[in-house]
């Protein structure tokens, strides 16, 4: 890759900064707690009642099985799956902005990737929970993983879904770890700064002994680029593998060519639309405009747009492949999504993913707070939707004429829905009250050479040492 | 060396589990359990020489090889040992018509549906599965009964199925009990014979017995690669 030429300073980060005040701006959110407005104790309240939500569904569900949900034959898939594929998606804003634009040496990643690989693990944790209780016995749950057992068994290695299991859990280990080692320094900096005895402590443990040494700095380099190569490969091969629990089988609907990168773009689609539901109402609320400009929200929506234009790509080539095969089945199926039991879900699809999103083309409109969120959160439901118009809608048309009534969930069903985006919610919360939501050092890093292009020389200290005030 | 040792935590409690359940605490291979009466397999089997199917008459016709009924132990005891006090519980069960409560040595679970007659018809030995049963004072269990265990033949039952060249005309299922036969008669015994009666038996490696256990499986109308499907045991 080539190398690249400074971004101006203005774009990047606004007002008048030095390695203090970036310091201040985001360490302020977790060491004063005076800053915690009432709307944070709400969200976080309601977020802790969708956990509790959450935990009586799974009591419930564990207490007596999964015939509590609305899953029937033929439809066997279905809202926990439809879930699952929802949450992975949303993570995987994290992992591209985290992994390929690291790589990729792009500057304004870097207030934002902190955000959104938090927000890839608190997905990947509630998108883990959906095939884990789909099984109907999740305390044998630890069958899915090859390990020399006494039953002489090993998983199918030829199962899409085994491909899942792995696919899943080296996301999520490596999700974490690349999260987690870049806290450390950011930590270490908390742990300089912190007055209160025990968040002093509770730092201090987490930052593993970081001294900021160049040794430290050099590994820590070494690590980061070597876990973003590792995760490079995870953002396509995540949500491709999650296609083929669709694409390896024969089930009309599911087996268009273009699933996995049609998934893949609708993952990050989904994602980046997450990161600015999110970024959104915390940016303002902890005065953060300074870090999260609103040219990194003008760029997230050129992606988000773009990515909307390659899943909308996918629906016409759906109907293409639907209509191309000449098979009974599959054209069946692409005239029930648009006439049949569930047409409302796939005309809200197409809009919600296809029209809706045209409009980040206007520059204004991507100015616009109020549109850029609501597009946002109309983008999360259009990759709700596309999930459900895949999963259920295609197993619920079936040859067989004992098929007498349509898929709906239950009251359950929609329950375990709502505490997974409790428990998010209140994930989201705790991280942004606890941990630093923008990466310090790489916004300081960032600031460092900003000001070195632009001739100045007042700021020669090493931008990456900690707690320079 | 602190986050080393927090690291190993996992991995020496995963090794622990996996030992402790495949060691006899779990399994209760090798451990003798308590019965209402101590029955001895040692003195009926051996000393006596009274065969398997005098008391476990179902084995080779059914999927049970069948606990025997009270009435199976007076068809002797009410000519010998009639007053003994340690069958004292006999008795009283055969007056009052109530079975005699023996604590269960060998269980596979419900979802398996395991036929002894079929292994039997093969020429699968009792004591392949139940162990030394001929030298147990009191019962034990002589393998996991594990899945694993079980697809050590199911998987490869060449390494398991045998001829006695001495006795080419016996059936596979006459064989099974001709072996404890020869055992009473002192005849001389080929090794594989002696590890099964030894209880310590775990098919054969030498590569012209499996020769020969492929011939039998061949002519047994075995299908070997249906033999570990799920269905065979869990319908």
């Amino acid at each position: 890759m080539a190398v690249q030429e400074q971004l101006p300073r203005e774009i990047l980060i606004g007002g008048e900064q030095n390695y203090g005040s970036v310091n201040q701006i985001i360490d302020k959110v977790i060491l004063n707690n005076g800053l915690h407005r009432k709307w944070f104790y709400i969200t976080l309240l309601l977020g802790v009642m969708g956990t509790g939500l959450m935990l009586v569904s799974i009591g419930w569900l564990l207490y007596m099985g999964i015939g509590i949900w609305g899953n029937q034959i033929p439809v066997g898939w279905a809202w926990d799956i439809v879930n699952f594929v929802w949450w992975i998606g949303i993570g995987h804003a994290g992992t591209l902005i985290s992994a390929i634009l690291l790589l990729l040496r792009q500057q304004w990643r870097n207030s934002i990737n902190r955000f959104a690989e938090a927000m890839t693990i608190f997905a990947v944790m509630c998108a883990g929970m959906y095939p884990l209780l789909h099984t109907g016995r999740p305390w044998v749950d630890y069958w899915l993983f090859p390990y020399p057992n006494i039953l002489g068994l090993w998983p199918q290695y030829r199962s899409p879904l085994f491909w899942d299991v792995c696919a899943v859990s080296t996301y999520f280990t490596v999700s974490l770890l690349f999260w987690y080692m870049g806290l450390v320094p950011d930590m270490a900096s908390l742990r300089d700064r912190a007055t209160n005895k025990f968040a002093k402590y509770g730092y201090a443990i987490a930052c593993l002994g970081w001294r900021g040494s160049a040794k430290h700095w050099h590994r820590y380099e070494q690590a980061n680029l070597l876990l973003a190569g590792f995760a490079t490969p995870l953002v396509l091969s995540v949500h491709s593998t999650v296609s083929f629990d669709f694409a390896m089988s024969v089930v009309p609907g599911w087996n268009p060519t273009i699933f996995p990168p049609y998934f893949v773009a609708g993952a990050v689609y989904g994602g980046f639309a997450m990161v600015l539901n999110f970024a959104i109402p915390i940016r303002k609320a902890y005065k953060l405009e300074d870090l999260i400009t609103m040219k990194h929200i003008d760029w997230m929506c050129k992606i988000m747009l773009a990515t909307s234009l390659i899943v909308f790509y996918g629906y016409a080539m759906e109907v293409f492949f639907g209509w191309y095969s000449g098979s009974k089945g599959e054209i069946d199926l692409t005239v029930y999504r648009m006439v049949g039991e569930y047409k409302l879900e796939y005309w809200m699809l197409i809009f919600c993913n296809c029209v809706a999103p045209q409009t980040m083309w206007f520059p204004k409109l991507r100015q616009n707070l109020w549109v850029v969120w609501i597009v946002a959160a109309i983008a999360g439901l259009g990759m709700w939707l596309e999930r459900f118009v895949i999963i259920p809608m295609c197993l619920q048309i079936n040859p067989l004429p004992a098929i007498d009534r349509p898929y709906h969930p239950t009251i359950w069903d929609i329950a375990l829905f709502t505490g997974t985006i409790g428990f998010f919610t209140m994930l989201m919360m705790l991280f942004v009250r606890a941990l630093p939501t923008i990466n310090i050092f790489e916004v300081k890093d960032l600031l460092y050479k900003t000001i070195r292009s632009e001739g100045k020389s007042e700021i020669i200290k090493p931008a990456t040492a900690v707690g320079v005030e | 060396m602190f986050l080393l040792g927090v690291a190993t935590i996992p991995w020496i409690t995963w090794l622990g589990i996996a030992a402790l359940s495949r060691s006899s605490f779990n399994t209760k291979v090798d451990v003798p359990k308590s019965q209402p009466i101590p029955f001895s397999h040692r003195h009926h089997a051996w000393e006596l020489g009274i065969d398997c199917r005098y008391c476990h008459w179902g084995v080779e016709k059914s999927a049970w090889a069948n606990i025997p009924s009270t009435e199976v132990c007076m068809s002797c005891h009410s000519q010998i040992w009639t007053n003994s006090p340690l069958l004292e519980p006999v008795r009283q069960s055969y007056e009052t018509g109530t079975p005699i409560q023996w604590t269960q040595v060998n269980r596979v679970p419900d979802f398996v549906y395991f036929n002894h007659s079929i292994h039997i018809a093969r020429g699968i030995n009792c004591d392949v599965c139940h162990g030394p049963v001929q030298k147990m004072q009191i019962t034990w269990k002589g393998n996991s009964f594990q899945m694993q265990w079980c697809l050590n033949c199911h998987r490869a039952p060449q390494r398991y199925l045998y001829r006695d060249p001495a006795y080419p005309n016996l059936s596979p299922r006459q064989q099974v009990f001709n072996l404890y036969r020869k055992l009473q008669d002192g005849e001389p015994l080929s090794e594989r014979e002696h590890e099964i009666l030894g209880g310590d038996y775990d098919g054969t490696n030498n590569p012209e017995k499996i020769a020969n256990g492929k011939m039998l499986v061949s002519r047994y109308g075995i299908k070997v690669e249906q033999l570990a499907d799920c269905s065979i045991c869990h319908r």
